[in-house]
């Protein structure tokens, strides 16, 4: 009987502890369940915030991207510039300050501008002026053709469609360049630039041409304002870029008349002879490494009587720059240069430069310039310059 | 009257110099054409989240702020490929790197929209960026020759190539 108690006792205890086991198992089973639900729900409230997340990094981004603005371009350059030479006074400057603005109206149509106050002071009187060097339009016509309307630059040389202060070496703009090409130097008309497979790059330009009655070039620029029209000018330009770091180039101009048609001039003036002139320039640019050299030659040769009995008909000049960048920071740089706006006649008009310059980069868009020059020949001078410039 | 018809006809003709004969945009290659050509396939983009330390380092890269919150990448394997935009002188240069062990496979221009400068686009160029890797302070191991006339296009893959070999390494870190 006691047994039996025993047995029952113990059966009923297993009994209750299955029940107890299985109730427990149950709860265990309903709680992993319940956190499974919390984590999907989790996982799910994780992807939504991911999205939305997403979502509004894509609005900041596409505010950013899409605004009124997003297809209007600003920039911009400037330079000061102090000279000190040799019997003159010694002269400070903030010689250019440009902005540029530019408008995308699709992606194959654009507008660009470069606007320039030069000498800081404009107006009756003043030492400086208020230009527009480039208005114009272009459109690309094809994967390596592209077109151009308005007023731009002259394709040619080094420096005239890119002068800004921290791509070139030395306060002011060499003199070669300025003088016989002359830099800068923008008309009005059309252009068209033809890219050959193989880094050969073709530009012509039916243009706006020089007004001189005397075969003065720098001063023949109309600067397009309220330019005569009357003889236009033909350019052509080749470029070869297709070895890293080599630049080859050369443009050939001809002016049908850089007098404008002088030989016409009415109310008693005195008439000048036709002049049609042929400019031809060629450069090169070769960097190895941190050494680079620049060399330019630039020739004129101008018809008619008044260009022939000045000495104007022939007008030459060359130079020849090596630089070595030292670091980021530091260029050095020598330049010797010959220059004659008279060439054609047996006078000493040749004007001969020798400089040597340090230029130091604050940022990469930003540097100090500062140079000594001994000038030769028609000029006998010596002095220094120095100056910053930027581009943004 | 001979001479005012001359005009005229030159004036027609500088007309046709700007007329457009059918537009393509400056695109070379569009950037998914990229992605499939350098890894063989697109997988779905990763995205990178940038910190306030991620930025500063970018913009001593860019040497100039960067403002995007994150940027987009694919990766296969141990290539990554990265589709940046930089600008040169006004307007954005596309420009497609591919990554494989920490140097660059290919860096290629995939749409240009400045109107000077476009020499960077051509291969004689761009091959220059193959192989090379990222040094301590962040620059390339490889000495990239400029092209006069588009320097700040040279100077914007430059950065893009530097940039890119950044992420990859960082993208990498996190993986």
């Amino acid at each position: 009987m006691k047994k039996t108690l025993i047995a029952s006792a113990i059966v009923s205890l297993f009994a209750s502890a299955t029940v107890t086991a299985n109730d427990e198992s149950q709860e265990l089973r309903d709680i992993i369940e319940q956190q499974h639900n919390v984590l999907k729900t989790l996982e799910q409230r994780l992807n939504e915030t991911e999205q939305r997340l997403e979502a509004t990094a894509d609005q900041v981004e596409m505010s950013n991207t899409n605004s009124i603005f997003s297809q209007t371009s600003i920039g911009g350059y400037g330079e000061l510039h102090y000279n000190n030479y040799e019997d003159q006074d010694a002269k400070i400057d903030f010689h250019r300050f440009v902005l540029f603005f530019g408008y995308e109206f699709t992606d194959d149509v654009r507008f660009f501008s470069e606007f320039e106050l030069e000498h800081s002071i404009a107006g009756e009187g003043k030492a400086g002026e208020v230009e527009l060097e480039q208005a114009f339009v272009e459109v690309n016509i094809n994967e390596q053709t592209t077109s151009k309307v308005g007023l731009f630059l002259i394709p040619v040389g080094i420096i005239n469609e890119t002068h800004e202060p921290p791509t070139f070496y030395g306060v002011e703009r060499n003199g070669v360049e300025k003088n016989i090409i002359p830099a800068t130097w923008w008309e009005a008309g059309a252009a068209i630039n033809y890219k050959l497979s193989g880094g050969l790059a073709l530009d012509g330009a039916i243009t706006s041409g020089l007004n001189t009655l005397d075969a003065n070039i720098r001063s023949g620029r109309q600067k397009v304002a309220k330019a005569t029209a009357e003889n236009l000018a033909y350019t052509g330009r080749v470029k070869y870029t297709a070895i890293n770091g080599l630049e080859l180039a050369a443009t050939l101009q001809y002016q049908t008349d850089i007098t404008q048609g002088g030989a016409n001039l009415a109310d008693g003036a005195t008439a000048v002879d036709k002049a049609d002139a042929t400019l031809l320039e060629a450069h090169a640019i070769y960097q190895v490494q941190d050494f680079t050299v620049r060399a330019l030659y630039a020739r004129w040769d101008i018809n008619g009587d008044e260009a022939n009995a000045s000495g104007r008909d022939e007008q030459t000049g060359w130079y020849v720059e090596p630089s070595y960048k030292i670091n980021e920071k530091v260029g050095l740089f020598a330049r010797y240069s010959q220059y004659d706006n008279e060439a054609g006649n047996d006078e000493l008009t040749q004007v001969k430069s020798t400089s040597v310059g340090v230029n130091y980069y604050l940022h990469e868009s930003v540097v100090l310039k500062a140079d000594y020059e001994d000038l030769g020949g028609a000029k006998d001078s010596k002095g220094f310059n120095v100056g910053f410039g930027y581009q943004f | 009257m001979n001479s005012v018809l001359n005009k005229l006809l030159l004036l027609i003709c500088i007309l046709l110099l700007i007329i457009p004969l059918g537009f393509t945009q400056g695109v070379y290659q569009a950037p998914e054409l990229f992605i499939k050509q350098t890894i063989g396939e697109l997988p779905k983009a990763k995205v990178l989240w940038l910190t306030k330390e991620d930025k500063a380092i970018i913009a001593d890269i860019l040497n100039h702020r960067f403002n995007r919150l994150r940027i987009r990448y694919w990766q296969k394997a141990d290539n990554t490929v990265w589709i940046l935009d930089e600008i040169g002188k006004e307007k954005p240069i596309t420009i497609g790197v591919h990554i494989q062990n920490k140097q660059i496979v290919e860096l290629k221009v995939l749409v240009y929209r400045e109107s000077r400068g476009d020499e960077v686009r051509h291969e004689f160029f761009t091959k220059q960026f193959n192989l090379a890797k990222l040094t301590n302070d962040n620059r390339l191991t490889s000495h990239i020759d400029g092209i006069t006339g588009a320097t700040l296009s040279v100077w914007a893959l430059t950065k893009v190539a530097r940039l890119s070999l950044w992420l990859n390494n960082k993208a990498l870190a996190l993986n």
